[in-house]
């Protein structure tokens, strides 16, 4: 077998533009807001379960990023970091919401719901083939509104917009096994629950 | 290996991420265990569907009134701290 080889490390297109910006560069800056505003209000709009919510903090991650960009040292992506921030901002702003139950990346990991998978149907045909796109995206939404902020953050990060685990780890400021741990629990959640939709039907009458 | 040792390489089967030992013993639990062959093949549509269906699509217009808001808030003459 070939030795792996490990790759020289490339130099990511966004440390020039975090320069440039950071001396001032309007134009370098509003090119980082353009390649992270639609992630960062996916991410903030996924945690939050609200637009109103996810427009306010994707500003507000903007304007701390902008504010705070001399502290960004480069050890981290630059996404990851921007992606911090707006999970920071996002459960915060949970926090402050009163219905919220448990907002803490460290409470949700005492819930055994879900970690033991109980539904063994088969998803048959492939729910994509049986349901249309609107129908997809309501079933989805409401799936993972179910889930705990916590899970769900890992879920959005990790499969989402498929970040590593490292990177989410660090995003999130969790240990690779905390992260590996709800991201488990996350997925067999949404699995459970998307099952009682896509369960193979014995007959059309569920639509 | 039991249903539990199973579901606890889960992740790292995924990721392809697993020893060869390992991925030895997983293989001939998933060839034996259906329930656990259900389990990985919905959990990987479970990913695959939210990967593919954007839940949160931001329409080009509200993009553009969310790009004009954030560099509005993003102006030199905001002072910093």
């Amino acid at each position: 077998m070939p030795a792996i080889e490990t790759p020289a490390e490339e130099i990511h297109p966004d440390v020039a533009l975090v320069e440039a910006a950071k001396n001032g560069d309007t134009a370098a800056f509003e090119q980082l807001v353009r390649q992270y505003e639609n992630q960062v209000f996916r991410v903030a709009q996924h945690i939050t379960q609200n637009r109103e919510d996810a427009e306010d903090i994707a500003q507000d991650v903007f304007l701390k990023a902008y504010q705070k960009l001399h502290q960004f040292q480069g050890n981290s992506k630059f996404s990851t970091w921007l992606v911090r921030i707006a999970v920071n901002e996002s459960l915060m702003r949970l926090r402050r919401r009163k219905t919220a139950k448990t907002v803490s990346m460290d409470q949700d990991i005492q819930t055994e719901d879900g970690a033991i998978p109980r539904d063994f149907a088969e998803w048959r045909p492939n729910p994509e083939e049986i349901y249309s796109q609107s129908e997809l995206g309501d079933i989805l939404r409401k799936t993972i509104q179910g889930l705990p902020p916590g899970f769900r953050t890992v879920f959005t990060l990790r499969d989402i917009e498929n970040m590593s685990t490292e990177e989410t780890a660090e995003a999130l400021g969790l240990s690779v096994p905390a992260v590996k741990s709800r991201l488990l629990r996350a997925r067999l959640q949404l699995r459970e629950r998307l099952s009682r939709y896509f369960r193979q039907q014995r007959s059309e009458a569920h639509t | 290996m039991n249903c539990t040792d199973f579901l606890s390489q889960l992740t790292d089967y995924f990721d392809g991420k697993i020893d060869q030992e390992l991925l030895v013993e997983v293989k001939q639990h998933l060839c034996e265990c259906h329930h656990c062959e259900v389990v990985v093949d919905t959990t990987r549509k479970t990913i695959s569907i939210y990967r593919n269906h954007e839940a949160y699509q931001l329409e080009p217009t509200l993009q553009e009134r969310l790009h004009q808001a954030i560099m509005a808030k993003c102006r030199p003459t905001n002072p910093k701290p």
